[in-house]
């Protein structure tokens, strides 16, 4: 749906994004990923025909942005990093104006706002100007404006930011439930909303792509071994021996008072872990896998990068 | 069409929900109201004083009289109210940050800046159109010539429209309004006073300043004067003004 092939694209001497490339399935979300300054905006930019590319090829639904950029914007609902609202219009007059550029034929945009608005849930506030709405109430009208035209695509810039915990489990819950046919991107610096909400990543940092894929296979594919955390009621220094004369483990150490203990990809060794612990009776407090979570992934991702300039 | 139609609905909208209209209408309206009293009794004086002489009478002509300098300073008020009109039109998109939902809608550039530029000129015409209420009452009173009223109307309007254009194009430079306005009110005073500097030039350039500046074509309208050459003068200057605001915004996007 959307294929982004070597981007490049230059500030004056400055390089936002190189040579960056990824694919995103209909129908999927996808989160990009990065700290600041990564390009994420650029790319999005890029992708909604708001910025030209100084190289390279995009395209959305078949159009190549650069060609055919009508046809792309019509089909792309996008809500930019600083949401655009005029603050001295109603909520309602708002979305009929956005309605009107979107090209919605105007015997279809009355009943286009009124959509917007229940998705949004703006019906409280949808007589009320813009400029004294709540920064959350802004951030749903955004989101209301860049689903109006019924778009096969959207972009989502930080589409969480400056929102309240409730308010971002209301928005996840809402671009959630907009998934069906359409292809999302997203953009944030909230790790968990990636597990929370997308298929896959796409991790970049100084302008260049540093990894991509589903969470699953970039985790698998970054994990060299498997293994467990496990606590006990009494842990010393001593048990570390005992841990690795068991068959299989590989590698074990002490940490948060309790002990890591690896094995080789593939040997699931937990089941002989457990009974060694309970025929010793160790007191065995706690035990979780210690498998990569996207904060250990984004990490390894940013850093491993760096370590390889 | 209805890409222009929309935006232009939109300004006008943004122009009257804000106190921006109205303030400078009123303004606009007590200055020019000011003016065309103090002529109308000047004109009353001179003809009392005239009356005795029926051959002074004669040449008592109330267009020339009170509607030629009442267009100067018509125009001269515009000179003033214009650039606080246009100043908003695309500083405020760059600065509330809109501008990206603009550029990422299937609408061009074009669109934008002629449905904008609609919108201020809707504004200029209101403006001229309250005067016409003013001019109209001579005619109830005397009995002046409707010709070159209309044709000094025409003027004023060419040229706000060009003033109009001028201040489109300093408002998508910055997005700073009072910049946007400075500018825009510095160089229409340039192009205002432009063909003082004939006097002492010589040559070509008595006649190349004489023809920028916007005095020398005014100055013809008032007096009920049509020629293409000033009508040409405006229009290319619109145009200008239309073209360089769009070769603006699009070299932004590109660097």
């Amino acid at each position: 749906m959307i294929e982004v092939e070597h981007l490049f694209k230059k500030y004056g001497d400055i390089l936002a994004v190189q040579d960056l490339s990824f694919a995103v399935e209909k129908g999927h979300i996808w989160g990009l990923l990065g700290p600041n300054a990564a390009g994420k905006t650029t790319t999005m930019r890029i992708l909604t025909g708001y910025l030209p590319a100084t190289d390279g090829k995009a395209t959305v639904a078949g159009y190549d942005v650069f060609e055919q950029p009508n046809e792309v914007k019509r089909i792309i609902g996008y809500l930019p990093e600083n949401v655009p609202l005029y603050p001295e219009m109603t909520v309602q007059s708002f979305l009929h104006f956005v309605a009107e550029i979107k090209q919605i034929p105007a015997s279809k945009r009355k009943e286009a706002v009124e959509k917007s608005i229940s998705l949004g849930a703006l019906e409280s506030v949808k007589g009320r100007l813009i400029k004294n709405i709540s920064r959350g109430y802004r951030q749903r009208v955004g989101i209301a404006q860049a689903l109006i035209h019924d778009p096969q695509v959207l972009i989502l810039d930080e589409p969480t930011i400056g929102l309240d915990p409730a308010q971002i489990i209301e928005i996840r819950r809402l671009i959630k439930t907009l998934k069906g046919d359409r292809t999302i991107i997203l953009s944030t610096h909230i790790l968990a909303e990636v597990t929370q909400t997308c298929d896959g990543v796409v991790i970049i940092n100084e302008g260049k792509l540093m990894a991509s894929g589903s969470l699953q296979e970039l985790t698998a594919s970054l994990q060299e071994k498997d293994g467990i955390f496990i606590r006990l009621r009494d842990g010393g220094k001593e048990k570390v021996e005992h841990f690795q004369n068991i068959p299989g483990v590989d590698n074990v150490t002490t940490r948060d008072d309790g002990y890591a203990i690896e094995w080789t990809q593939g040997k699931d060794s937990r089941d002989d872990i457990t009974r060694y612990v309970v025929e010793r009776n160790w007191g065995l407090l706690e035990m979780r896998s210690l498998a990569m979570d996207i904060e250990e992934l984004y990490l390894r991702v940013i850093t491993g990068g760096r370590n390889n300039e | 069409m209805s890409n222009v139609w929309a935006v232009c609905k939109k300004e006008i909208k943004s122009y009257f929900t804000s106190p921006i209209a109205y303030v400078a209408i009123t303004v606009y309206l007590v200055l020019v109201g000011f003016f065309f009293q103090s002529l109308i009794w000047w004109f009353n004086t001179q003809s009392m004083q005239m009356a005795q002489n029926p051959y002074y009478l004669q040449q008592m002509n109330i267009n020339q009289m009170v509607f030629s300098p009442l267009f100067h300073n018509i125009s001269i008020i515009l000179l003033l109210m214009i650039p606080l009109l246009t100043m908003r039109l695309f500083a405020e998109e760059l600065k509330i940050k809109t501008d990206e939902l603009l550029y990422t809608s299937p609408i061009s550039i074009n669109q934008i800046i002629l449905g904008k530029y609609f919108a201020s000129l809707f504004v200029l015409l209101v403006m001229l159109m309250l005067t016409g209420i003013l001019s109209s009452l001579t005619f109830v009173f005397g009995n002046p010539e409707p010709r070159p009223i209309l044709i000094g109307y025409l003027g004023l309007f060419l040229m706000g429209a060009a003033f109009m254009a001028v201040g489109i194009f300093f408002s998508s430079v910055t997005e700073n309004q009072i910049v946007a306005a400075v500018l825009t009110f510095g160089s229409l005073l340039l192009f205002w006073v432009m063909n003082w500097a004939s006097y002492s030039a010589g040559g070509i350039w008595k006649e190349v300043l004489n023809y920028v500046s916007f005095f020398q074509h005014f100055d013809d309208m008032t007096k009920g004067i049509l020629d293409t050459t000033d009508l040409v003068y405006y229009i290319s200057f619109i145009f200008l003004g239309l073209f360089l605001t769009h070769s603006v915004i699009q070299s932004r996007r590109w660097r």
